[in-house]
C-alpha cells in the first residue's frame, strides 16, 4: 500500500501490466524520454527499454491506427493521446476501425487496445486542451469509455481495460492528477468497467458524477449535509457501457437527481442519463431531473474559465430548487 | 517502369519466373478474372450489395499475392478480392461479404488477411501495425497493404508510410494505380511525376511497375518482402494498371473518361499476354484454357451456392458481434428487440 496521486497510480499501473504482461506496449508523443506531457508514463522507458516504450512521430491517427494492428497481431498496445483535443485526428480510426474490427471480421479480429487521453479543463490552457467530449467517444458502439477519478479506481480500472478484449478510450481527469492522494495497494487487481461507484449514500437526493467534477460535486454534497440533507453520490466511472442498474437503482431511492458534468449540456450524457432514470424511475421521482454542466460554448480561455466550469454554488442551488419542490 | 513481358507476349528480358509457375499465374489469373465476371452479373440480378470490380488488375493483385507466404499479413480493399483470394481467403466468404453478411468478413483462422477497408486509406498503417508487432514478437511475418491511386492523397497514407520507415517495419506498400479515383484521373490526383517517386521522401525504396505484367509485379514483390523480412524495413510498389470496369457497379465510366482509353488498355489487358507468352513458349493449348475455365466457372458458382446457403442472419449475432460479452445495456436491447 502507498499513498500515491491519481498520476502516480496511472504511472504504477503501467508499470504493473508491462512487468507482468509482455504483450503490453506503449506508444505515444512524447511518452518515453520525458514520460509524456503530465509524466504519466515517467520512468517506463528506462526501465522496459525501447521495444515496449516507443516515443512516436507527431500523427495521432497513425498512432492509434499502428497500435490497432499490433493489437490485431496480438499486442496489448496502450496509447497516450496528449490532450482530447488532439485526438480528433485519430477518430476516423476509432470510430471507422478500432471499435468495428470484431463486427466486421464476426470475432476473427479484435483490438484489444488502450487510448488514454487526459480531458477536462480548470487549468488554464492553451485552445484545444480543456475539452470534455467524451460524449463523441461514449456514442461509438464497441468501444468502451472509463474514466477513474481516485487514485485506486485509476489503477483497478486502467489494469482492467488492459485486459478488457475490446478496445477501451480510458478518459483521464487532467485537474485531478496530482490533487487527490490516496492509499493504493501495490498489488495487481482490476476494477470492474461498467459499475458506477457509490462514493456516498444518502436518501434524500443522488448527485451524478464522473471525472474531475466528482470534486465539486463532493463538495456541493458535503454543504447540503451540513444544512441536513443526506446526499448519494456517484461516481459513474464508465461512460460507456453506462450503469442502467446503478443509476436507476439511487433514483428510486431518493427520488431526485442532480447530474453533474463539465461537457456542454447539449447531446452530454446528463441527457442519457435523464432519459434512463425517467425510462427506470420515473414514478419514483419527486422532481425533475437537473442538469449541471458546461455551456453549449467553446470551451473558454484561461480568463473565462470561471463563466464556463460548474461550480459548487451553482450544484448546491440546483439541488436546493428540487429539494425543496 | 519496370516490365518483363509486352502486351504482345514477347519477353523484354530474362524471365525470373518460371514456365510452371506462369502457368499458375495465368491459372489463378482466369479464375479471378471468373469470379469478377459472376460478381457483376450477381449484382446485376440483385444477388450482391454493389459490387467493385478489378477486371484488368488481375496480374497486380495474383502478382503481389504469389510473393507472399502463407503466414504473412495482408490488408486491403473492396477491390482487392483476387488479391485476398490467392492469399488464402475463400471465394465464399468474399461473396458472402458482397451479399452484405458480416460472416463473410471472417477468415479461417490460418489466413492473416483482414476483411476489406471500406474507407479510403485507413487501413495502410494498419499493416504498419501489424508488421510491426511481428518483429517485436520476433517472427519474420511481413505484412502486405494495398491501395489505390486515389488513397494517397489521404493524410493517412503519409503517416502509414511515414510510421513504417521510422521505425523500420516489414511492410510492403502496393499502390495500384489503376488511373481513376471513381471519376477524378491519377493526372490530378498528384502532380507527382509517380507515385512510386514519394517513397525518396520517407527514406524507403520505391519501385514503378508494369501492374498488367504479373512476373513483373511478383518479381517486384519478392524483393520488396525479402528485403522486409531480413530487417530492410518498408517498400513502395507503384503498379501501373488500368480499372476496365467501372469504379462499382453504381457509377458510369462514361461519364468521366474516354472509351478509346479504356478500348486502348483491352490491348495490354494482363491475361491476354501471358497466354501470348505460354503459346509461344508451348505452355498453352485451347483444351487447357478450356479446362481452366471449367474449373474456374464450377469452383465459382460453389462458392455463390454456398454463400447463398448460410443461413439468415440472426438477431443475437448482429448484437453479439459488438464485444466479447455483451455489455448490460446492450443486453437489455436484444431483449427489447427479440419482442418486437
Amino acid at each position: 500500500m502507498s499513498e500515491v496521486t491519481l498520476a502516480q497510480s496511472l504511472n504504477g499501473a503501467m508499470d504493473t501490466a508491462l512487468g507482468s504482461d509482455e504483450r503490453v506496449v506503449l506508444l505515444g508523443e512524447d511518452i518515453g524520454r520525458t514520460g509524456g506531457v503530465f509524466r504519466i508514463t515517467d520512468g517506463l522507458l528506462d526501465k522496459y527499454g525501447e521495444k515496449r516504450v516507443f516515443d512516436t512521430p507527431v500523427a495521432e491517427s497513425g498512432i492509434v491506427g499502428a497500435a490497432f494492428g499490433m493489437a490485431i497481431a496480438g499486442l496489448r498496445p496502450v496509447v497516450e493521446i496528449q490532450f482530447l483535443g488532439f485526438s480528433y485526428p485519430a477518430f476516423d480510426q476509432i470510430i471507422n476501425h478500432v471499435a468495428r474490427i470484431r463486427n466486421r471480421s464476426n470475432h476473427r479480429f479484435t483490438a484489444p487496445m488502450v487510448i488514454r487521453i487526459p480531458f477536462g479543463g480548470g487549468i488554464g490552457a492553451a485552445e484545444h486542451h480543456s475539452e470534455s467530449t467524451e460524449a463523441l467517444y461514449a456514442h461509438i458502439p464497441g468501444v468502451k469509455v472509463v474514466v477513474p477519478s481516485t487514485p485506486s479506481d485509476a489503477r483497478g480500472l486502467l489494469l482492467a481495460a488492459i485486459e478488457d478484449p475490446d478496445p477501451v478510450v480510458f478518459l483521464e481527469p487532467i485537474r485531478l492528477y496530482r490533487a487527490v492522494k490516496e492509499d493504493v495497494p501495490d498489488l495487481y487487481y482490476t476494477t470492474e468497467i461498467g459499475r458506477l461507484r457509490v462514493e456516498r449514500e444518502g436518501d434524500d437526493i443522488t448527485f451524478i458524477s464522473w471525472g474531475a467534477m466528482i470534486k465539486e460535486t463532493r463538495a456541493a454534497a458535503t454543504a447540503l449535509e451540513e444544512a441536513g440533507w443526506s446526499v448519494e453520490v456517484l461516481d459513474l466511472r464508465t461512460l460507456s457501457p453506462l450503469d442502467h442498474v446503478g443509476i436507476v437503482t439511487s433514483a428510486r431511492k431518493t427520488g431526485r437527481v442532480v447530474v453533474v458534468h463539465e461537457a456542454p449540456r447539449t447531446g452530454g450524457l446528463g441527457g442519457e442519463i435523464a432519459a434512463i432514470i425517467q425510462e427506470g424511475a420515473l414514478y419514483s421521482l419527486l422532481a425533475p431531473v437537473r442538469r449541471v454542466t458546461g455551456w453549449d460554448t467553446v470551451f473558454p480561455l484561461k480568463r473565462s474559465e470561471g463563466h464556463y466550469l460548474p461550480n459548487v454554488d451553482q450544484i448546491v442551488s440546483a439541488a436546493e430548487e428540487i429539494l425543496e419542490a | 517502369m519496370f516490365s518483363l513481358i509486352n502486351p504482345d507476349g514477347t519477353v523484354r528480358d530474362r524471365l525470373p519466373v518460371t514456365l510452371e509457375e506462369m502457368r499458375g499465374l495465368y491459372a489463378d489469373m482466369v479464375e479471378a478474372r471468373a469470379y469478377d465476371h459472376k460478381c457483376m452479373a450477381l449484382q446485376r440480378q440483385g444477388r450482391l450489395a454493389t459490387y467493385a470490380p478489378f477486371e484488368g488488375q488481375e496480374a497486380s493483385q495474383i502478382g503481389a499475392a504469389a510473393a507472399l507466404r502463407a503466414d504473412d499479413w495482408v490488408a486491403g480493399t473492396y477491390r482487392d478480392a483476387a488479391l485476398m483470394w490467392r492469399s488464402g481467403y475463400p471465394w465464399r466468404l468474399l461473396i458472402a461479404g458482397r451479399t452484405g453478411d458480416e460472416r463473410g468478413g471472417s477468415p479461417p483462422d490460418d489466413v492473416n488477411v483482414l476483411p476489406p477497408s471500406i474507407t479510403v486509406g485507413g487501413h495502410m498503417i494498419h499493416a504498419v501495425g501489424l508488421a510491426w508487432a511481428e518483429a517485436l514478437k520476433g517472427s519474420d511475418r511481413v505484412a502486405l497493404t494495398s491501395f489505390g491511386d486515389g488513397a494517397t492523397s489521404e493524410g493517412d497514407f503519409h503517416e502509414a508510410m511515414n510510421f513504417a520507415a521510422v521505425y523500420g517495419t516489414p511492410t510492403v506498400f502496393l499502390c495500384q494505380n489503376n488511373g481513376f479515383a471513381i471519376s477524378y484521373p491519377r493526372s490530378e490526383q498528384t502532380i507527382s511525376e509517380s507515385i512510386a517517386m514519394k517513397a525518396d521522401g520517407y527514406g524507403m525504396p520505391g519501385v514503378q511497375v508494369d501492374g498488367n505484367d504479373v512476373a513483373a509485379v511478383l518479381t517486384v514483390t519478392r524483393e520488396a518482402i525479402d528485403l522486409a523480412r531480413k530487417g530492410g524495413g518498408p517498400s513502395l510498389i507503384e503498379a501501373v494498371t488500368y480499372r476496365l470496369g467501372p469504379h462499382t457497379t453504381a457509377d458510369d465510366p462514361g461519364r468521366y473518361r474516354d472509351e478509346d482509353e479504356a478500348l486502348a488498355w483491352r490491348e495490354r489487358d494482363p491475361l491476354q499476354r501471358v497466354r501470348l507468352l505460354l503459346e509461344r513458349a508451348g505452355g498453352w493449348a485451347p483444351d487447357w484454357q478450356e479446362e481452366l475455365e471449367t474449373k474456374a466457372t464450377t469452383r465459382i458458382e460453389e462458392a455463390v451456392a454456398e454463400a447463398e446457403a448460410l443461413p439468415e442472419p440472426n438477431l443475437e449475432e448482429m448484437f453479439g458481434r459488438m464485444y466479447e460479452e455483451p455489455t448490460g445495456p446492450l443486453q437489455d436491447q436484444l431483449d427489447e428487440a427479440g419482442n418486437e
